[in-house]
């Protein structure tokens, strides 16, 4: 891929917003290590997703910034897999540190990981492809949607 | 009255008169045929954006496709194969830059994989470039894909041959393309096509020639023994399969890699003694650029690069930066990103490696000053380094693979336009065009003239001689089509069903 920033940060939101919602609706019902109710479950999965999407756009500023570096100023395909690593941990510690507001108690690291990986997954693979389908200008305008 | 002219044929005075009245067509008896639509060209250009076109709605009989091409990859395929890229060899193009498919999904890679059953491409894709080169397409794989989407969209019901003369603005509106169709398949010598929108993709205007080579091949006749790699030279490898020899070749962009390539497998596969002379006009000795943000990769007297500009130039940051940026900064970012590249592929590093160390591979910077025959019938080429040291080198060829591009003034529809059109050079002296790839000055009432390919560089956009630059310009243009009513636009819902249409193979 060759995002633009402001094609960073569009893509990320719109995929945790309409992809990531939808998988995280999917897995919630059988995450492992989860206590309480289903609806607390969601509860606290969705606030995650929307915490993914705002740390995200700092993730998207080191990116951009580590891109330029990169003469065809492309962000590899194995680049949008591997960052799963570096922002899951973050995030991961983030709960565990009780800063992300909205999420009852500890979350248990099997829920966490099936989670993140699941939805993460989707995201990418529908990233690298699929989304080029309904939007065909998306990929000519550096992942700007708007 | 007497006439000097043909019935059917141009008369002095339409030949004179930029802006031509039905009557005075008709009055010299040209027969005038209607379509609202027609591209001239019939390459990939046109191609690409005729697909665009059906598939935002336009009926295959609004469409006429003019050309002297028998199908859309025909002058592709000649070039390609002759400057060493057979079928099966991979190209120089990204897996995602499919001209059968306007949105590049499924990529080539994944096409290909899935054909040859092979994990190995689909894996090349998932790590590259980062583990492995980037991935490409076989030669091969673009005209199997282009001719199976040709007859899904009806291309041949809209290809109409024949050689375009002018494209003229009419009065009242709308255009005249005047074409000379094959002799003896229509009464007169001419026909005109009267439409409201013309699209211009008529590729490179020709060749051009290093001026020393140009003038040995003109002096001494000899058009052996110094060959373009853009022409039919496969008599120099034939000969080097009878005897050792020695090959100049000139030139650091893809063609010099390919024609490496081509020499070296031969000598490798075929255990041959060729001693082969490389000369750079500016040999890199690594990486080069204006900043840090800025470096490009180089060496061994090569600038790397894996595509024809940096992959961003195509869809991302160089795009927008460029699209965005004035006169100035343009001219500032293509002098930066531009100039003669080749992508450092693995498999040719090692071939240049083994040449280095076989002391049969010679990379050299000079100019060529002046090249002469040699008593026994051989080639003299005189040459100066940068540093002042001159050489006289002998050899059996010279392979010009330095692929200059003749003046745009060269092709007669695009001089005919800008004499006659109301089309001007931009800085580049490429056709000026607006945003839409609208040909600016060209405009004839309510139709307008759209260009792309080759004859647009230097305007908004940098890759416009790449399948991507291609489909770029022809979404660009549909999207103007669009608002002038003569498509649909390509929304969301539109496109999905339309891919699904593609993914099909259902005819539209």
């Amino acid at each position: 891929m060759t995002p633009t920033l402001a094609g960073r940060i569009q893509t990320r939101l719109f995929m945790l917003g309409t992809v990531g919602v939808v998988l995280t609706a999917l897995i919630v019902p059988v995450l492992p290590g989860t206590h309480g109710g289903l609806a607390a479950t969601y509860k606290s999965a969705f606030v995650m997703l929307v915490a993914v999407a705002v740390v995200g756009v700092l993730w998207e500023l080191l990116y951009h910034l580590l891109m330029q570096f990169r003469w065809d100023k492309d962000w590899p395909t194995l680049f949008g897999l591997v960052t799963i690593l570096p922002e899951g941990l973050v995030m991961f510690l983030l709960l565990r540190a009780g800063v992300v507001p909205g999420v009852g108690g500890k979350v248990a690291a099997s829920t966490f990981v099936t989670m993140f990986v699941f939805v993460w997954i989707g995201v990418w693979l529908f990233s690298n492809g699929p989304m080029r389908v309904p939007f065909v200008q998306w990929r000519l305008r550096g992942g700007r949607l708007l | 009255m007497p006439t000097t002219h043909a019935h059917g044929d141009l008369t002095p005075q339409l030949i004179g008169t930029p802006v031509w009245y039905d009557q005075a067509v008709a009055a010299a008896g040209i027969p005038i045929y209607d379509a609202p639509f027609v591209s001239v060209g019939g390459g990939l250009g046109s191609f690409i954006l005729t697909d665009v076109l059906r598939i935002q709605g336009a009926p295959a009989s609004a469409i006429r496709v003019v050309s002297t091409s028998e199908t859309p990859w025909q002058s592709w395929e000649y070039l390609t194969r002759v400057s060493q890229l057979p079928v099966r060899e991979r190209i120089r193009s990204d897996a995602g830059a499919r001209p059968d498919n306007l949105w590049g999904f499924p990529s080539y890679a994944m096409t290909e994989a899935w054909q040859d059953k092979s994990i190995a491409l689909a894996w090349q894709v998932l790590v590259e470039p980062l583990f492995a080169d980037f991935f490409a397409p076989r030669a091969g794989t673009v005209f199997a894909t282009v001719r199976k989407e040709a007859e899904r969209i009806s291309y041949w019901n809209m290809l109409a041959q024949g050689q375009v003369r002018m494209v003229r603005r009419r009065a009242g509106g709308g255009y005249f393309t005047l074409v000379t169709p094959p002799a003896g398949t229509t009464p007169t010598k001419r026909i005109a096509i009267r439409s409201r929108y013309v699209h211009l993709a008529v590729g490179y205007p020709g060749l051009k020639y290093l001026p020393d080579l140009q003038e040995f091949r003109e002096t001494y006749n000899d058009y052996h023994r110094v060959v373009n790699a853009y022409e039919p030279h496969e008599h120099v490898y034939e000969f080097l399969k009878t005897r050792p020899g020695v090959v100049v070749v000139r030139g650091a962009g893809i063609v010099a890699s390919r024609v490496l390539q081509r020499l070296i497998d031969d000598r490798e596969r075929l255990g041959l003694q060729t001693q082969i002379v490389h000369i750079f006009r500016t040999y890199v000795q690594g990486s080069h650029g204006p900043g840090v943000w800025m470096r490009r990769k180089g060496g061994d007297g090569w600038a790397y690069q894996a595509f024809t500009f940096p992959k961003s130039a195509f869809g991302g940051q160089l795009k927008a930066q460029y699209r965005n940026a004035d006169a100035d900064k343009r001219k500032q970012l293509s002098k930066a990103v531009g100039g003669t590249t080749t992508p450092p592929l693995r498999r040719w590093q090692g071939q240049l490696r083994r040449g280095r160390q076989g002391n049969w591979y010679h990379p050299m910077q000079a100019v060529v000053e002046k090249v002469e025959p040699t008593m026994d019938g051989r080639l003299l080429s005189h040459t100066r380094g940068d540093d002042g040291n001159r050489n006289r080198l002998v050899s059996d060829f010279v392979i010009d693979c330095t692929g200059l591009e003749a003046d745009m003034a060269e092709h007669r529809v695009l001089d005919d336009l800008l004499r006659n059109g109301g089309a001007r050079r931009n800085g580049a002296g490429r056709l000026a065009v607006g945003p839409n790839f609208e040909v600016l000055g060209a405009a004839s009432g309510d139709g307008a003239l759209y260009a792309s390919g080759a004859a647009t560089g230097g305007n908004h956009f940098l890759a416009v001689d790449s399948f991507m630059g291609m489909q770029t310009a022809a979404l660009d243009i549909a999207a103007d089509l669009a608002k002038r009513g003569f498509v649909r636009r390509l929304g969301p819902v539109r496109s999905t069903n339309q891919w699904l249409k593609w993914a099909l193979n259902r005819s539209i």
